[in-house]
Order: C-alpha cells, then sequence, then structure tokens
C-alpha cells in the first residue's frame, strides 16, 4: 500500500522529523501559509513533478487556478482529492535518504547519497562515490554508530553528521516499526539556517502486514483519498464476481486482451508458460487468468460461461501445469457444465483439455463421453498450446 | 546424495493439526518420509496419522530427535514457529505458508544465519528427492508424485511451487530423473534462492545438471548471471524464463508476490540476456528444456 506524500509526512512528523509549513487542501479556498506556496498532487505515484503534478503559487489568486486544475486533472491514471500546499524551503543542500530491503542480502538496507533530488540508480551507476548503503539488523535496528559512520563515509562531519545521523536512525525506526518496505525522504533538505527538512516522502507499508497495522489497514478502506481510472475492464469485473462466489480455490483472476482465443490456465507460474505459448505459437489470447486451489465446478463453470460470452471468442482452452490439490474431474466438470450452459458442443469448442495430475482417469472418463481432445501429462503446456492454437484456426 | 535433505531426514511438522498440515503429513509419510513428530500449542498429546503431536518442539524433539520442520501456521504466528525451531536445534525449515511480512522473514533468516540453519520459503510447496523423501506439499499423494518424479541426475529449482512439479514430470516423460526438486517460494525474499542453490547442486556429485523455473521480477537471475560467469561454474544450467508477456505490463503483479516488472527492472527480456552472456542455456519454449538437458548430460559424458 502506497501512502499518499501527506499521509507518509505525518508519519515522519510524529516521530520528530521536521517538516515544511503546510496544509491540506480538499478545494480551492484561503491558503494561511506565507505565499509562495508550492503546491502538490498527492496521487500514489512518483514522478509527479515532470507530469505537471507541482507547481508554484506567488498568490491566493493563483493558487485557486492551480488547485481547481489540478482537482480535475488526471496524471497517469490518477485524479487527486487532496492537494498539499507547502512553504518553500530555503535549500542550501540536498540529500537523499531511503530504506527498504534488499532481497538479494536478506536484511533491511539504508541508502544515503550527497546529491538530493535525483533518480538515485542513475546517480549510483553514473557516481558511485556519491551513493552510501549500510546493512544493519531488522531485529537491532539501525544502530546509533552505525547511521554516523554512513554520514561519516559522505565526508560529513560536525553538527551536520549528528544531525543526518539523528534523521537516518529514526528513518530506520519508522521502516522497522510500521513495516514498510520502503521509506525514502527525496529531497531531505539543508536549509541556510542550517535545519534538516524532509520535502518529499515516499513510503510504502507491506500489504501483507496490514493484519497488525491496524492505522493504514483502515487508511486504505477509506473511501475517496484518490480517485484511479485504473478500473478493471467490465469483463474483469464480471469474473472477480465469479471468483467470489464461494470461498473453494481460485478461478477468476483474469486479465482481459483482444485475441479470440478463451483461455483457462493455472496455476501462477504455469498460466505465465501457457499464455507465452499459446502467443509463441501464433495464438491470440482473449485473456490471462489464474485457476488453482481446487475451485469448486460452479464457478469454472461460470468462469468458462463468461470467457466464452466474450465476443469474438468462439473456443476455449484449459492448460494447466500437473495439479495435485486440484482435482482433475471437478475442473474438467465445471468446463464442460458451461460450454453446455450456452447450448455448445464440448467437443467442438474446447480446443484443449490438458490438466493431469490428482483424479485424472476420473477427468479423463468424462472428457471422453463428450467427445472433449484431451492431452495427458507426456504432452507439455507448450505442445497443448500449439494444438489448441491450431484447432482454434481450423 | 541430493541436497537438502535425504533418506535419513528426521522431520517434525509445526501446525500438523490444521486441515493442509495433516493432509501432506499423511502424503509425506506414505512416500517414506520420516515424520517423528508434530506441533501445535495446547494440542500436545493428539496424534496425527500416527503422529505424536506435542505442545512444543522442545518435548517434540526431546523424545523424536529430528533435523528439519515443516512449517504450515498461519502467517502471523509463523516468525515464532521458526524461531522456536532453530532455537531448538532444527537446521532445516520448510515454510509453506504465504503472505508473510518481510520483516518476520528477515528476522528469521537473521537467526537461521547464526544458527546455520537454512530456510526453504516462505510460500513454498517444499522439496522433493525422489524415492528418498519429500518435504511439505510438492507432487501429493504418493502415486501422483510418482508419476511425477523418478531419481536421476537433474536438480530442479523454481519459484512456481506447481511447475516445479511440471518440470519434474517434462523430465520423468523423457525418462529422465531427478536428484532434488526445489519450490524456492513465490515470494521476493526467500530463504534460498538459486544464489544460494546452485553451489549446493555444484557440490553434489549426482547432480548433473540443473533446470530453473524462472520469473519476471526481481533480481536474483541477474545476479546468479553474474556469479555463474565470474566463478566459471561448470554445472550446466538450463533456465526457462516464464512470463515474457508480463514486460509490456510494467506495474502488473502475476501470480506470485515477486512477479512485478518494475521499469526496467527484472524484465524477462534483461534476464534471458544476461543468462546467454554467462552462459547459461535458455530454453525458448517450454519444451526445449529437455533437449537441452540432454545436450548438456551428454557433455558431461
Amino acid at each position: 500500500m502506497r501512502l499518499l506524500e501527506f499521509e507518509a509526512k505525518a508519519i515522519l512528523g510524529r516521530h520528530g522529523i521536521t517538516l515544511p509549513p503546510s496544509e491540506t487542501l480538499n478545494s480551492p479556498g484561503p491558503i494561511s501559509l506565507d505565499f509562495p506556496v508550492m503546491l502538490k498532487v498527492q496521487i500514489p505515484l512518483g514522478g509527479r513533478g515532470k507530469a505537471g503534478g507541482v507547481l508554484r503559487a506567488d498568490d491566493q489568486a493563483q493558487a485557486d487556478e492551480i488547485v481547481v486544475h489540478m482537482l480535475n486533472t488526471s496524471i497517469r491514471g490518477y485524479t487527486p482529492t487532496s492537494i498539499l500546499a507547502e512553504g518553500l524551503a530555503d535549500i542550501e543542500k540536498e540529500y537523499f535518504l531511503a530504506v527498504t530491503y534488499d532481497t538479494v542480502a536478506k536484511l533491511p538496507l539504508v541508502i544515503f547519497a550527497s546529491e538530493g533530488g535525483v533518480d538515485v540508480e542513475e546517480l549510483a551507476s553514473e557516481r558511485p562515490e556519491k551513493v552510501h548503503k549500510r546493512h544493519f539488523s531488522a531485529r537491532w535496528g539501525l544502530l546509533a554508530h552505525q547511521a554516523r559512520e554512513l554520514i561519516s563515509q559522505a565526508g560529513i562531519s560536525g553538527k551536520l553528521l549528528l544531525g543526518l545521523a539523528g534523521v537516518v536512525t529514526t528513518l530506520a525506526e519508522v521502516f522497522l516499526r510500521y513495516d514498510c518496505t520502503i521509506v525514502e525522504i527525496n529531497p531531505l533538505v539543508l536549509t541556510k539556517s542550517g535545519g534538516l527538512v524532509a520535502l518529499d516522502c515516499h513510503a510504502d507499508i507491506e500489504d501483507d502486514a496490514l493484519f497488525r497495522q491496524k492505522e493504514f489497514a483502515e487508511l486504505e478502506n477509506q473511501a475517496g483519498r484518490f480517485v484511479s481510472e485504473k478500473a478493471q475492464s467490465e469483463f474483469e469485473r464480471k469474473a472477480a464476481e465469479i471468483d467470489n462466489l464461494d470461498h473453494r480455490g481460485v478461478a477468476g483472476r483474469v486479465i482481459e486482451f483482444d485475441g479470440d482465443l478463451g483461455l483457462i490456465i493455472g496455476g501462477g507460474g504455469a498460466s505465465l508458460t501457457a499464455f507465452d505459448a499459446v502467443q509463441q505459437h501464433g495464438g491470440k489470447p482473449a485473456n490471462y487468468c489464474e485457476i488453482g486451489g481446487n475451485p469448486s465446478v460452479k464457478k469454472v463453470a461460470e468462469l468458462t460461461k463468461h470467457i466464452l460470452s466474450k465476443p469474438g471468442v468462439s473456443k476455449i482452452s484449459v492448460i494447466t501445469n500437473v495439479v495435485s490439490n486440484t482435482r482433475v474431474d471437478l475442473i474438467a466438470r465445471g468446463v464442460i457444465k458451461g460450454v453446455l450452459a450456452l447450448g455448445l458442443d464440448p467437443a467442438r469448442t474446447i480446443a484443449v483439455f490438458r490438466v493431469p495430475g490428482a483424479w485424472e482417469e476420473e477427468g479423463f472418463k468424462i472428457l471422453k463421453k463428450y467427445g472433449v481432445p484431451y492431452s495427458e501429462r507426456g504432452v507439455s503446456i507448450d505442445e497443448a498450446a500449439a494444438i489448441a492454437v491450431g484447432r482454434a484456426a481450423a | 546424495m541430493a541436497i537438502l535433505a535425504d533418506r535419513d531426514a528426521r522431520v517434525i511438522i509445526q501446525g500438523i493439526t490444521g486441515r493442509e498440515a495433516a493432509s501432506f503429513t499423511k502424503d509425506m509419510l506414505d512416500y517414506g518420509t520420516r515424520v517423528v513428530a508434530g506441533c501445535t500449542p495446547g494440542k500436545g498429546g493428539q496424534q496425527v496419522h500416527g503422529v505424536p503431536v506435542f505442545d512444543t518442539v522442545r518435548q517434540a524433539v526431546r523424545d523424536h530427535p529430528a533435523n528439519a520442520s515443516v512449517i504450515s501456521v498461519p502467517p502471523a504466528l509463523v516468525k515464532g514457529a521458526a524461531l522456536e525451531a532453530l532455537d531448538n536445534g532444527i537446521k532445516l525449515l520448510v515454510i509453506i505458508t504465504e503472505r508473510i511480512p518481510r520483516k518476520d522473514v528477515v528476522e528469521v533468516l537473521e537467526l537461521a544465519r547464526e544458527t546455520g540453519a537454512r530456510v526453504i520459503g516462505p510460500n513454498t510447496l517444499g522439496l522433493i528427492c525422489p524415492e528418498r523423501v519429500k518435504l511439505g506439499m510438492a507432487g501429493g499423494p504418493v502415486e501422483d508424485v510418482r508419476k511425477s518424479y523418478i531419481p536421476g541426475p537433474v536438480g530442479v529449482a523454481s519459484r512456481s511451487g506447481g511447475m516445479t512439479t511440471e518440470i519434474a514430470n517434462l523430465l520423468t516423460t523423457a525418462g529422465i530423473g531427478q536428484t532434488t526438486c526445489i519450490s524456492i517460494g513465490g515470494d521476493s525474499m526467500v530463504g534460498c534462492n538459486f544464489l544460494e542453490l546452485i553451489p549446493l547442486f555444484e557440490a553434489d556429485p549426482e547432480t548433473k545438471a540443473v533446470v530453473l523455473f524462472c520469473e519476471p521480477g526481481g533480481v536474483i537471475e541477474e545476479h546468479l548471471a553474474a556469479w555463474y560467469r565470474d566463478n566459471e561454474v561448470k554445472l550446466p544450467i538450463v533456465a526457462f524464463l516464464a512470463g515474457r508477456f508480463v514486460d509490456s505490463m510494467p506495474g502488473v503483479r502475476f501470480g506470485h508476490a515477486a512477479t512485478i516488472v518494475e521499469g526496467d527492472r527484472g524484465s524477462a527480456r534483461s534476464k534471458r540476456e544476461q543468462f546467454i552472456e554467462a552462459g547459461i542455456k535458455v530454453a525458448d519454449k517450454f519444451s526445449d528444456i529437455v533437449p537441452l538437458i540432454k545436450e548438456a548430460l551428454d557433455g558431461e559424458g
């Protein structure tokens, strides 16, 4: 779950990191800060500045105009419902600071760069001497001396070293305490008067930790934090409804494509394999999907009907890995039931059925009865895809 | 020899009284794995398929010495269960549970490093050394495992649990057996990824070649390619990269938690290029795994 900038900053403020004077706006109207101010759209995306989502207003009239425009403008699929107004910082120097997980070393990692407001990956490849990193223990947290060592590596000493090390330590605490997967202050600004101010902040809370991060779980359920146009298509929404018919297994994580060959594929890795294989053999998938975990006959039947009801789709291919906890006979029953419900002939409509594994003898018996061409485990996912594409073209 | 575990493995199941755990306990026993005890706090004294259940791992291993644990408990309880196993001297953990917070995983791995233990998973189906031992759910009931897995010279490591069995099945269909087949787990951070497993396969005299099932997302394949090239590794590797179409859909998550392309990081295209440059064979079609592995095995003489 990506926090909006003002939500992330509220956490930093709670732990004593200095923020610019600010106000969150939901509509045009008087701003109590001294002008000029920066106005920033609150959407869960990076790169807002380049997309015109961060603008300066020199007076109230200009601010109103910008706020109205921002609240009515979509940036890469997101429209804000709030705008963050902030006083301008008196910038002496900018730094980059982030904490994340290093998935190779399997440890938390703090990254500090003596240049801020930049793309840190770019900086790391072009001027690696500017980027300093330090792993730390998730059990101990980042120790005070480790933070000082990191800042000192960057050639910083004296009062500034202590100030920066303090911010680094706090950010590492925030990272662990709130189950973040990343928290980044970019830029962290040294002001002309010697203060350290977090000018922008990006924080992601791990979805799988929301069960113990109640504050954010509630926030996520709050309506109207922003408007997303990345809505599912009607076809995908209906498929998700089918998946929710009961709690048995998965049959409905569907993404729509514009081809004509309907796919019932699964599980995770096998869906990727089967989809690639269909494309490699020249087929045009109508959809991606994932089934697994032994879905009910009803769900599979409804999903089959749904995919076959899509305009232009006349054939469906059923391809999975060798299953162990999903029953072949239940998948076979479900697909055939769905096809029959549409008044179609399973033998002609099912281009290929390649689901070997648990209860396969029972499954094959049913398929045979309806004359459905099925493949046993000796036919690979890739060969099954070739058969499907061939029969779909015929 | 096989890697990670062999016939002599003595296994406990943490969370054995759960429905799923009870079911794979039976499958493991049927396959000949020595499941010596189970642990579910508060249910000590019960039995699951004849396996005695204890309230604590300490009691379980005092009466029934063990060196491996399969953990299948709710996500919020995994860290505690894993620390309990490590604290009691268990050297191999297989964590089946999915959706565990990363912070918990890192804490477990930190302690595992200190105690010299290995962790497979989380979000794994487990591992199988054909006709020797099976830890976890991989392959399902014994009759299904026997159809898909046979002993032989090829190691398998997969980011997808289901595809672990699928690859074993593809090899078995072609008459090629396996040493150890491991579902490494679908999360972005797992206890043993390709980088940790390849040296183990390399050190195993029975493993003559390895098949890897890779997906877009993360940077582990890129690191493996660099390591393979820099260390002039002799063990032949055949990699299959699923989800090439995901490259054109950055930011969308497919299948596993770790399967997401962020910007141009972790794309299937970049992984493929780096593998080829490093001398790792890439099977462009799934079926191509067989001829490439045959070639590698023939090269071995």
